[in-house]
């Protein structure tokens, strides 16, 4: 007793602090989801389920759901890819050197390379794309384009190319941080499985599908999940790279955006708050069930 | 991954933490009563009945004006006035951010200057009973002109701008015509003149097609809402002010009418033969650092623009306005129709602590040294008629001040649909957009509006506006 009640006076203190901070918070948005409140007062009436009737006949609503669609699909695929070929190339695929596996020529300075956008804020990230997606040739790939004899393309005002190219600024952004989560799961695997392997006989290919990945499948299921969670947010980027905030024809749009819009653009921090409900579920759904389909039996090793 | 996103959840959350929420989803819409301050004994000196000693707050948007203009003028006369009152200025760029709070809480500034990206909601400020009637003011006597009534000093449709639900709430304190800008100096040197006509206009695009220059941009990717002006504007000169004023009524069928749709047709068509879709994803500065190096032939905007862009104006450029050209032969307004709006909203608040001293501030600025100094410090003309002889102004202003001569009476009304339904506004310049692009066709711009207008109109849970003129 005497040694639970010394742990619990240590949690106590964030424990309270995530309780008004996150938890609060969150059990508000629900209240002020099933009320008309308008932000400016501290006087609402509640309206019941109006704000989620509103919410599931507002074509917003949908195409940002679309579009969350897509993004959780081809986010997290492209991200994981790339980093699992760069963390393999960096750490394993340079061949095996004095019984240890080492990476290709130069992984050190490549390392720092992959890892840099990590470090730049969302924000600086999204001003640097607006020059490279700039839609006349002074834009960095349109003006490459231009001197090629080609004709600049609308990166972000077209709306077929609009939301692939948000995706890609994701992707590149995310890709270094992952190459370094993996590098770490792949540095933790006894190097006499890779000897083993080796001996037998096993190439580069076969050694990655057959060795690592699947001795690298946990860290890369929470990569997974952290990616999809992160396929549910893109509020910044879309906000200062889309035209007019999620277009064109919100072929751009999330739903944080949505939430932005309507609570601090249109003052109806109810309805806001029901779309916040929605993304709550709709995150939670997807945590849950990427933890199950992807559930394999552990390998110990 | 966002920091943004965040700081919208922890504003959405701190908002309600600040309320004694857990009470109030129960305790219904009157809940909290303001405190309401009473006034001092009025006097022809001090007719709105200002307490000499309380204390004044002021919240300034500092945008583009910066906020010395308040300090220097307004608060420097209000302090002249009343040496015992403290006055507390604030400056901020996110007025919605940094005020918001303050009116859940019921600790509001006295005077406000709601301007900025961040403004406040003015409909649900009213709806809260936040705003306080500014009839006192306007009924008052005039600082620069002693013998007559504040509202009798001020331009044509400025009263009427104050007024929501009938009652006048917030002062737009600054002039601005809006139509569409050209650099004088690369005119007179082509020997080209300005087009009146849709014929000429097209004319001209094929001369300046030849000389490497586009005849018309708006920037796409932040400032669509320039176009969509431009469009009602159009419209407004083809059929009458009355497009604009159905427009503002969600009247049936205001979006459909005719002469939107041929305003919409003329531009998107322009936009296919002499624009370029680049623009489309540019923001306002590029476009309009374009504008300045003569790639651009027509931008359309309002005339702070040149005060704008006063640092990146190279001597070769000189801003002038002109009027849109004249669409059809059987236009109801005439070519020299322009648009001559008001804006930078200020407001008092109701519920603060020296409402009296807030309308008196807002008295001061429309004296004559309070007006007068504010076009001198910030280049943009105020409200008050009359005080601007023998003020150095910039050319853009001259050439404002002249277009507003020969327009004359033939003013287009400005759309009020922009603050009274962002949410329409807003929908409408993805719209114009979308049909500049010629992604959609004209014909479902105007059904595309109409039937967002109508859902506005059926949605009780928006307070409607209604207006005459």
């Amino acid at each position: 007793m005497r040694r639970h009640g010394f742990v619990a006076g240590f949690l106590l203190l964030p424990v309270l602090l995530y309780a008004v901070f996150v938890i609060s918070p969150y059990v508000q948005a629900f209240q002020i989801a099933l009320t008309d409140w308008r932000g400016v007062s501290a006087g609402l009436d509640f309206v019941g389920l109006d704000n989620f009737q509103r919410m599931f006949g507002n074509e917003a609503f949908w195409q940002a759901l679309r579009n969350h669609l897509v993004l959780l699909v081809t986010m997290p695929l492209a991200t994981v890819s790339l980093a699992l070929l760069f963390a393999y190339l960096l750490n394993a695929a340079g061949g095996s050197r004095g019984g240890t596996m080492t990476g290709v020529k130069g992984s050190g300075f490549y390392r720092v390379v992959f890892f840099l956008p990590q470090v730049l804020a969302v924000a600086v990230v999204g001003v640097l794309f607006k020059a490279v997606y700039r839609p006349d040739s002074s834009g960095v790939i349109n003006g490459a384009l231009v001197r090629l004899g080609g004709e600049p393309v609308g990166w972000l005002t077209d709306q077929r190319l609009a939301l692939w190219s948000i995706i890609a600024v994701m992707v590149w952004q995310a890709v270094g941080f992952y190459v370094v989560l993996f590098s770490a799961g792949m540095a933790a695997i006894p190097k006499d499985i890779f000897e083993a392997a080796s001996l037998d006989g096993a190439g580069r290919a076969r050694m990655f599908f057959s060795v690592t990945l699947p001795l690298l499948w946990e860290t890369v299921q929470v990569g997974w999940i952290y990616l999809g969670i992160a396929a549910f947010d893109g509020f910044a980027l879309v906000n200062v790279l889309s035209m007019e905030q999620g277009g064109p024809d919100g072929a751009t749009t999330v739903l944080a955006t949505e939430i932005y819009k309507n609570a601090f653009g249109y003052s109806r921090f109810g309805y806001a708050s029901a779309l916040g409900v929605a993304l709550f579920f709709l995150t939670l759904t997807f945590a849950a069930l990427t933890m199950r389909v992807t559930r394999r039996e552990r390998i110990v090793y | 991954m966002s920091p943004t996103r965040r700081d919208v959840l922890r504003g959405l959350g701190l908002a309600a933490l600040a309320t004694p929420l857990a009470a109030c989803v129960t305790a219904g819409r009157d809940a909290a009563p303001g405190p309401t301050a009473s006034a001092a004994a009025t006097s022809a000196n001090n007719p709105l009945g200002v307490d000499a000693a309380r204390r004044l707050e002021v919240v300034i948007f500092s945008g583009g004006n910066g906020d010395k203009y308040a300090v220097d003028l307004h608060e420097a006369a209000y302090r002249k006035a009343y040496p015992q009152a403290e006055i507390k200025h604030v400056a901020t760029q996110k007025v919605g951010t940094q005020l918001r709070p303050r009116f859940i809480a019921g600790d509001v500034p006295d005077v406000v200057n709601n301007s900025g990206p961040e403004a406040l909601d003015l409909q649900s400020l009213v709806q809260e009973g936040h705003l306080a009637d500014l009839t006192p003011l306007f009924e008052a006597p005039s600082l620069a002109f002693p013998d007559k009534k504040v509202k009798d000093t001020l331009v044509g449709g400025a009263y009427e701008n104050s007024l929501i639900d009938g009652v006048p709430r917030v002062l737009q304190y600054t002039v601005a015509h809006r139509a569409l800008w050209y650099n004088a100096k690369l005119f007179e040197a082509k020997g080209w003149s300005v087009p009146r006509t849709w014929a000429e206009f097209n004319a001209l695009g094929e001369e300046a097609k030849k000389a490497g220059i586009t005849l018309f941009a708006y920037p796409g990717q932040v400032g669509p809402f320039y176009q969509l002006w431009n469009l009602i504007y159009s419209a407004a000169k083809i059929g009458g002010n009355k497009v604009i004023i159905d427009i503002d009524n969600l009247a049936d069928g205001a979006w459909t009418a005719e002469p939107v749709r041929q305003a919409v047709a003329a531009w998107a068509q322009i936009q296919k033969d002499y624009g370029d879709k680049a623009y489309f994803g540019l923001d306002h500065t590029q476009t309009q650092v374009k504008h300045l190096q003569d790639k651009v032939l027509f931008y359309p905007c309002g005339s702070w623009l040149e005060n704008e862009m006063a640092k990146d104006r190279p001597d070769t450029f000189e801003y002038a306005i002109a009027p849109v050209p004249s669409i059809t032969s059987a236009d109801a307004l005439p070519y020299e129709a322009i648009m001559i709006g008001v804006s930078e909203a200020f407001f008092v608040a109701a519920k603060g602590k020296n409402p009296q001293g807030g309308l008196e501030y807002l008295r001061m600025m429309l004296s004559k040294e309070g007006a007068r100094g504010y076009t001198e410090m910030t280049k943009n003309l105020t409200i008050v008629n009359g005080l601007v002889d023998g003020l150095q102004l910039t050319s853009a202003v001259n050439s404002a001040a002249k277009a507003q001569e020969a327009a004359g009476k033939n003013t287009i009304t400005d759309a009020r649909f922009e603050t009274w339904y962002k949410e329409l506004f807003d929908y409408g310049q993805t719209q114009t957009n979308s049909v500049m692009a010629g992604r959609t066709t004209p014909d479902q711009f105007c059904a595309n509006m109409q039937k967002k207008a109508d859902e506005l109109k059926a949605d009780s849970s928006i307070a409607k506006q209604t207006r005459s003129v």
